[in-house]
């Protein structure tokens, strides 16, 4: 085979290896559609659109170190980036990005979802599961009035005294806290009526307790604190939660607090005259077991409870689960789920082994069906806070994508009018090779699976004019040689030997501040750096080797032609 | 054959001193404002909340305003976009921002609740949603510097292997002249500094360096061809001889950035403007920056005698191999 021969096969392999690796095929992806699983089929082009052609929510996520620090940072958001990872495929996304970035950020990428609250809900939520039984031993009652006397120690809940341990800027919720510790005589009647309502049918319980919270009433916390209807429970009026939860959570307090019990809120529930309460429960901090054990966890409805979640232990987690409960019989087991008590714990009758169900009262059959999942997905080792988000609408995706292709067109027509306007039958060769480049990159961009986005298609349509310039040295030169009267054969191969440095100048240049921004840029603007990459290689290729051969071709086809258009 | 600017001998160097002056009153008054007031940076840079929403029909702006005030968003900034019931909302106020510290979207929910309360959920769509905390900001604000520094490193190592030292200085002094050109250019446009600029000055540099690269390389095979003729007159040459290629090229790469800027899109559009003013200030700084400048290097540090010509800078700046490639090129070119 003659040299012209191996070139025009090596186009053509070339040519088909890129229609190859952009032909449609059909993918199967695994799609949640009203809470079933289905493997859906897509047959489309196998080039990725970035979330800002499809729309979609991008998320980064770190681990979130203000509520303590995590020692082994870096195992952690390993161990995290499963979880992650199995929640996002519950979930039922198609093409969904989860990958570390750096040491210590998790990327998660939900093309075509709209509700970032639920994808964060979703993500963030730690699902630590744990069974804990609640006090009988009423060891908050007996320290509630030390902790008074170290509040008043400290200066809190006298009436105008400054309050050091509240931000200057409390949030709104905080606002009515603050207010209430300036007042204290009507907020204390109000307390006292909503513990009256509540602890009506329990009276007979706890009159010990409310006889021992009276003897402290006016104490900044224990004022705020009424006993609820079981062993371990306490009610508090919704407005003085923030307030609670801020004197719980200084340091001479909790060194001060039970040892061996942990204390949790509740969820809040109306008591029926307007006013919430929330619950507050004091447990065992030993939990008698953990959601490690879990295997399934399912949604489903109860006449009585409403929206459930079923769950499924495993046999060993049933076993112990069977030998605790039975140690407790008679107790109240709270269902703590991230730090905060589910539904009213409720009472041990007999031994429990693998089954059991949390009872979500009042909420949507959503939350319901996206608790199951993360349940079902695996707790995360340590808290996610979300510290970057990004949310594109479908409907703008796809006006960028209309967008860059008319551009793209428009560019494309533009430049073929002025190469062919200006070289003639040489410049319809470069229009050529230039629809090869367009090609070949695209195949590149499908084959490294990289990702399409709007600043790649502006690069792409960018070094359409760019690529041209090959050509146009080439072209130049050629010109050149033939006005110092070389034939054109010889004119031909001097044209593309000298305009060969300068091509390869101008190449190597702009692909190493290409590399530069693929460094450093993120999503889009690294789908631009890669883009151009693609692109640089792709027209040296065809602005080279594919013109050259068209020549050759050309040559060999008009033996002895004297005369080239260019 | 149809050729333009064929064989010109325009004496462009001589035009220098003029240049030079209007380059510095475009360049300089833009450096002196971005120092006195700064310049505008992008959410992913400083951190904070942009939403995009669309109206089903023109909202009252002082409505959206208060509303967004009450909610206790500090400072959010309205903005059509397009048209009069497409807006951008940016809350990029340090309070705001801080409060990101906490969760990114805090500040994104809290505007949705404001317009949730406001008006109908189905009068108003939210198109996009960018939400950053202080942190990722503080970092790309970092990596970005970083990325201009190592792009401008690489490139004087590149150019450090290519040429000799002369011409290296010369195209570094060319691209500075540049960027500097583009930083007064941002600031004139009022474009604020975003990742898609970055890229823009990053593009704009690849470039406008082509451009000196080729037209050096033509003034080094110039200097190699005629022996006695001022340096002067060698750069003027090289400048005619690429002047079909510059052309040519400048106009097909502005095409496709006319292009863009007329279809691609509101999102694209400071990476377009940034490009289309770097393809005239790359075209600029070959002619009169780079060539002018190796012409005072050249006065001020003469080649050594009998090295005149020049010839010995190719021969130090060309590898052995690259020489011998040459002379069996021109062996073949005679034997022809």
């Amino acid at each position: 085979m003659s040299n012209i021969q191996y070139r025009l096969l090596t186009i053509v392999v070339l040519i088909a290896a890129s229609i190859w690796s952009l032909w449609p095929r059909t993918v199967s992806v695994r799609e949640q559609v009203g809470g079933v699983f289905h493997d859906t089929s897509y047959t489309r082009v196998p080039l990725k659109r970035g979330l800002d052609l499809q729309g979609g929510i991008h998320l980064a996520l770190e681990v979130d170190e203000s509520k303590g620090v995590v020692a082994n940072k870096a195992e952690a958001i390993d161990r995290a980036l499963k979880v992650v990872r199995n929640r996002i495929d519950e979930f039922g996304v198609i093409e969904p990005v989860v990958q570390k970035v750096g040491s210590d950020r998790i990327i998660v990428e939900l093309p075509g979802v709209k509700d970032p609250d639920r994808a964060t809900q979703l993500v963030e939520r730690s699902a630590f599961l744990q069974f804990q039984i609640t006090d009988k031993t009423n060891a908050l009652d007996k320290t509630l009035p030390r902790l008074d006397q170290i509040l008043r120690s400290k200066g809190y809940g006298k009436a105008g005294a400054a309050t050091p341990g509240a931000p200057a800027t409390a949030d709104t919720g905080g606002k009515s806290a603050i207010s209430s510790l300036f007042t204290p005589g009507g907020d204390t009647s109000k307390a006292a009526a909503i513990a009256k309502k509540d602890t009506s049918a329990a009276k007979a319980d706890t009159a010990a307790d409310t006889s021992l919270l009276s003897g402290a009433t006016g104490g900044p916390l224990s004022r705020l604190i009424q006993p609820g209807q079981m062993p371990g429970e306490y009610y508090v009026a919704t407005s003085d939660v923030p307030a609670v939860t801020r004197y719980l959570a200084l340091p001479e307090i909790q060194a001060a607090l039970p040892p061996g019990k942990t204390i949790h809120w509740g969820t809040t529930s109306d008591v029926g005259d307007g006013t919430n309460v929330t619950p507050l429960y004091v447990v065992d901090s030993k939990p008698i077991i953990t959601g490690e054990y879990l295997t399934d966890a399912k949604p489903a409805t109860d006449p009585i409870e409403g929206n459930i979640v079923q769950f499924t232990l495993n046999s060993e987690g049933g076993r112990r689960f069977r030998q605790e409960t039975a140690k407790h019989i008679n107790d109240y087991m709270a269902i703590v789920l991230d730090n905060r008590v589910m539904g009213r714990p409720p009472v041990i009758q007999s031994a429990i082994g693998t089954r059991g169900q949390i009872t979500m009262r009042g909420q949507p059959l959503q939350q319901v069906q996206d608790l199951a999942l993360v349940l079902r997905a695996g707790a995360l080792p340590v808290p996610l806070k979300v510290v970057e988000s990004r949310e594109i609408g479908a409907s703008l995706g796809a006006d960028s994508i209309n967008d860059g292709i008319r551009a793209g067109l428009l560019g494309v027509a533009l430049v073929i009018l002025i190469m062919v306007g200006y070289y003639r039958f040489s410049g319809f060769l470069a229009v050529i090779a230039l629809s090869l480049y367009v090609l070949f990159t695209l195949a590149l961009l499908a084959g490294f699976d990289a990702t399409l986005t709007l600043p790649g298609i502006a690069g792409l349509v960018l070094s359409v004019g760019i690529a041209v310039d090959a050509n146009v040295l080439i072209f130049e030169r050629i010109r050149e040689e033939l006005a110092r009267g070389k034939t054109v054969r010889a004119s031909i191969d001097d044209g593309f030997h000298h305009a060969m440095t300068a091509i390869i100048d101008s190449n190597v240049s702009t692909a190493l501040t290409a590399l530069v921004l693929f460094e450093i840029g993120t999503g889009p603007v690294k789908g631009f750096a890669v883009t151009l990459l693609a692109g640089i290689s792709a027209s040296m290729v065809s602005a080279i080797f594919v013109v050259r051969t068209f020549y050759l071709l050309w040559l060999s086809r008009t033996r002895g032609a004297q005369t080239l258009s260019i | 054959m149809f050729r333009i600017l064929h064989d010109t001998k325009i004496d462009f160097i001589r035009l220098w001193k003029i240049t030079t002056i209007v380059t510095l009153l475009f360049t300089v008054p833009g450096l002196i404002d971005i120092a006195v007031t700064g310049y505008r940076y992008s959410i992913e840079f400083t951190g904070g909340t942009l939403m995009q929403v669309v109206f089903n029909k023109p909202p009252d702006v002082g409505q959206l305003r208060s509303t967004l005030d009450a909610a206790g968003v500090k400072g959010a900034e309205i903005q059509a976009y397009g048209s009069d019931s497409e807006f951008i909302i940016r809350a990029q106020d340090p309070r705001d921002v801080a409060q990101q510290s906490r969760g990114a979207q805090s500040v994104a929910s809290t505007i949705t609740k404001a317009l949730n309360s406001q008006y109908t959920p189905s009068d108003f769509k939210v198109l996009r949603t960018e939400a950053v905390g202080p942190k990722v900001g503080g970092e790309l604000r970092q990596k970005a510097l970083y990325a201009i520094l190592v792009s401008f490193v690489v490139t004087l190592v590149y150019l450090a292997y290519r040429f000799e030292w002369r011409f290296g200085v010369a195209a570094v002094v060319a691209t500075a002249h540049d960027i500097l050109g583009t930083l007064a250019f941002i600031k004139y446009a009022h474009l604020e500094i975003s990742l898609i600029v970055v890229g823009g000055v990053l593009t704009m540099i690849g470039y406008s360096l082509n451009d000196t690269i080729i037209i050096f390389d033509r003034v080094r095979e110039d200097l190699h061809d005629k022996r006695k003729v001022p340096l002067y007159d060698t750069l003027n040459r090289g400048v005619n001889e690429t002047l079909p290629r510059s052309v040519l090229t400048h106009t097909t790469t502005f095409a496709c950035l006319v292009a863009l800027a007329l279809l691609g899109g509101e999102v694209i559009r400071p990476f377009t403007l940034v490009m289309m003013f770097g393809v005239v200030t790359g075209t600029f700084s070959s002619v009169y920056v780079a060539p002018v400048v190796l012409l005072w290097i050249e006065r001020k540090w003469p080649r050594a005698v009998g090295d005149r010509s020049g010839v010995g800078a190719r021969a130090r700046s060309e590898s052995p191999a690259q020489q011998k490639k040459r002379t069996v090129a021109k062996a073949e070119t005679t034997a022809r």
